[in-house]
């Protein structure tokens, strides 16, 4: 049995005057422990929702109207509020978007994740800051730097420290969305081979949620490609890669600026869509150059197409 | 690559030995203690050509000095020294006289959701430096309005002009931001970072606009970014930047397929490469730049690079010719 099982996740926001939105439409993939799994799409296909999902930290409008998410067997989804708070960070954890900046500037590091700490188990003083000099120590940062504050971080290392306030209780599943957005370059390599090192010393089961597919590429060993709510391809990541059979895989790779095909610039026509205004049948068809009659009215279910790689497209072989 | 050259011959910008030190603020009581004075010196000493119509990508971190390059050129920031000459003549000086230079020389900014204003119209928008700068009146204004939306491929224009920027998408919006700065027919746009906060498939829409922008115009593009394979494909040469200084500068090819300098080897070396069997091993450079208020001495880079020796302890290297590029470092 995998360590994280998601059953057809679906998650609707509810706008003002009252229409459902549906941002996360029968998500479904499964994990295992020491595995890192990529969920790669653009703005609003419904990625960073889906996460927030199974971690139940959707905002106010948001509602989860169906689906399973198994943590060794047991749904989270049906835990009384307060179980889940308890195993919120013990089993599962979340490094947020943008958390680097979400630090609370006028206490120090070292206490922020001691709090992170003290909130999810009982223990002793002194037994919390040698977890904390520990922490730091795992992801690189020596630990008399704990009595610091924020700003005496460079943005690498309050990277480094949202990444060991999420370990702090332990996690067996960490979900990363984009953990290196908005980093530099070398930082970004830094914080990836972090990661990566992270997931096999600590046996951890990894979701990196990200828009670079470069990201995937490296540390990710399968990837799902969301589009619209829903799941476009699923598969080994070096499958995918090399052999991706959903034409919107097939393009976003295209796009993407890979120096070994020569200087060859290419987009797709039009944009993603919004959630307010999904078009019918596949998500896809008004971007897509194969689309057909059938893809306009028939959404095409996720099959089949290679050794564990299912796409969801008519025409997918 | 052949650069055609303008009406004299001379590229369109020449910065030489450009530096530009900000102190840093003691405050009262620093003053009154009589503490150091601080400066931070955010670009040391860079020079570079841009020809007519060329595009020269300017690469580096954050605080490399990226940034306060593209405002000297700009003429929003007043170099400590050297010079910056646009079309032949010093910028900052014949900006101080002739304000009507500030029109050939226009910025494409880094996020379309930021900068543009939520309660004008694409129209509007785009009209604006054409009030600003007294171009245009009625019907030619609108004229002109609706020709700029044409060229960056909103079209039909009349059905944009009424538009509001949150009734278009991310592309639609960067869109209305070059029309915006082409109305005034600039000779030079600066892009800082154009396309890095959009969806990666319609990036390539935004840059291959650029690219036919500056074939059809023949107008310059100075790129500013942090990202070298995008550099790659668009720039016709590409300059490295490291703590204020450039470290290398050629070709795009020539910097891409055998970078010189060690820090540009290393970002090269991390570049993501989605095959596999085309990955290489990552150079990654431990630590992050140092803070520009304590340049290291001799070679800026020695502290991080894999192959100082103690020579580059003392030693500051100038940007020579290795290969086919130039490059800064004793080394290589």
């Amino acid at each position: 049995m995998a360590l994280l099982d998601v059953r057809n996740l679906t998650t609707e926001f509810v706008t003002p005057d009252g229409a459902r939105l549906r941002a996360v439409d029968g998500l479904s993939f499964s994990l295992e422990r020491g595995e890192a799994l990529g969920i790669v799409g653009e703005s609003g296909c419904g990625k960073t929702t889906a996460m927030l999902s199974l971690l139940r930290l959707l905002p106010h409008a948001g509602r989860i109207v169906g689906g399973e998410v198994l943590f060794d067997g047991q749904d989270l989804l049906k835990l009384p509020p307060d179980e889940l708070r308890a195993r919120r960070w013990r089993d599962l954890s979340i490094i947020f978007q943008g958390a680097m900046n979400a630090l609370n500037p006028v206490r120090s590091v070292g206490d922020q994740i001691r709090e992170a700490i003290r909130a999810h188990l009982p223990w002793p003083r002194d037994q919390v800051d040698r977890r904390v000099g520990e922490l730091l120590e795992l992801v690189g940062i020596p630990a008399w730097r704990a009595a610091q504050y924020p700003h005496q971080y460079s943005g690498g290392m309050r990277q480094r420290a949202m990444i060991a306030m999420a370990l702090a209780c332990n996690p067996q599943v960490v979900v990363a969305d984009e953990p290196t957005t908005a980093l530099d370059v070398m930082v970004q390599a830094q914080i990836v081979d972090l990661l990566d090192r992270l997931r096999r010393e600590l046996d951890l089961a990894l979701i990196l949620v990200t828009h670079d597919l470069g990201l995937v590429a490296e540390s990710c060993q399968r990837v799902l490609v969301m589009y619209g709510g829903r799941v476009a391809e699923h598969g080994p990541v070096e499958q995918v890669l090399r052999a991706p059979r959903h034409p919107y895989t097939q393009r976003l790779l295209r796009a993407f600026p890979d120096l070994s095909r020569g200087r060859e610039l290419v987009s797709i026509p039009g944009a993603p869509p919004r959630l307010s205004e999904l078009p019918a049948g596949c998500r896809f068809h008004p971007r897509c150059h194969l689309a057909a009659d059938r893809c306009r009215t028939e959404a095409p279910a996720l099959r089949l197409v290679g050794p564990e790689q299912y796409a969801a497209c008519h025409f997918a072989e | 690559m052949h650069v055609p050259a303008d009406r004299n011959g001379r590229p369109v910008l020449e910065v030489e030995g450009l530096t530009k030190h900000f102190p840093v603020p003691r405050g009262i009581i620093g003053a009154l203690r009589r503490d150091k004075r601080y400066v931070i010196r955010a670009v040391d000493g860079v020079s570079f050509e841009l020809g007519r119509g060329e595009v020269l990508a300017l690469v580096g971190e954050s605080g490399c000095g990226k940034t306060t390059t593209a405002l000297s050129v700009l003429g929003l920031v007043e170099p400590s020294a050297g010079s910056v000459r646009f079309e032949g003549r010093p910028l900052h000086e014949t900006l101080r006289r002739d304000r009507s230079l500030r029109r050939a020389i226009q910025m494409v900014f880094q996020d379309p959701y930021e900068s543009l204003n939520p309660r004008m119209t694409v129209g509007e928008i785009v009209a604006e430096p054409l009030v600003v700068h007294r171009l245009a009146e009625g019907a030619a204004r609108t004229e002109r309005v609706l020709a700029a939306l044409e060229e960056v491929g909103l079209r039909p224009a009349e059905e944009f002009v009424g538009r509001r920027p949150h009734e278009l998408s991310g592309g639609q919006r960067q869109r209305v931001v070059i029309a915006a700065a082409l109305v005034c027919e600039p000779r030079l746009l600066v892009a800082d970072e154009p396309v890095s906060m959009l969806d990666v498939s319609i990036r390539a829409e935004i840059l291959l606009l650029l690219n036919e922008l500056r074939r059809r115009r023949g107008i310059s593009i100075l790129f500013i970014t942090h990202d070298l394979a995008t550099a790659a494909l668009f720039a016709d040469r590409i300059a490295v930047m490291y703590l204020g200084r450039i470290v290398e500068i050629g070709s795009a090819d020539a910097v891409l397929s055998a970078p010189q300098h060690p820090y540009t080897r290393a970002l090269v070396s991390v570049i993501p490469r989605l095959d596999p069997e085309l990955r290489q091993e990552r150079l990654i450079l431990q630590g992050e730049t140092p803070n520009p208020i304590a340049i290291p001495p001799g070679c800026r880079f020695h502290p991080r690079c894999p192959l100082a020796v103690e020579a580059c302890r003392h030693t500051d290297p100038q940007l020579e010719r290795k290969r086919d590029q130039l490059a800064a470092c004793i080394r290589v």
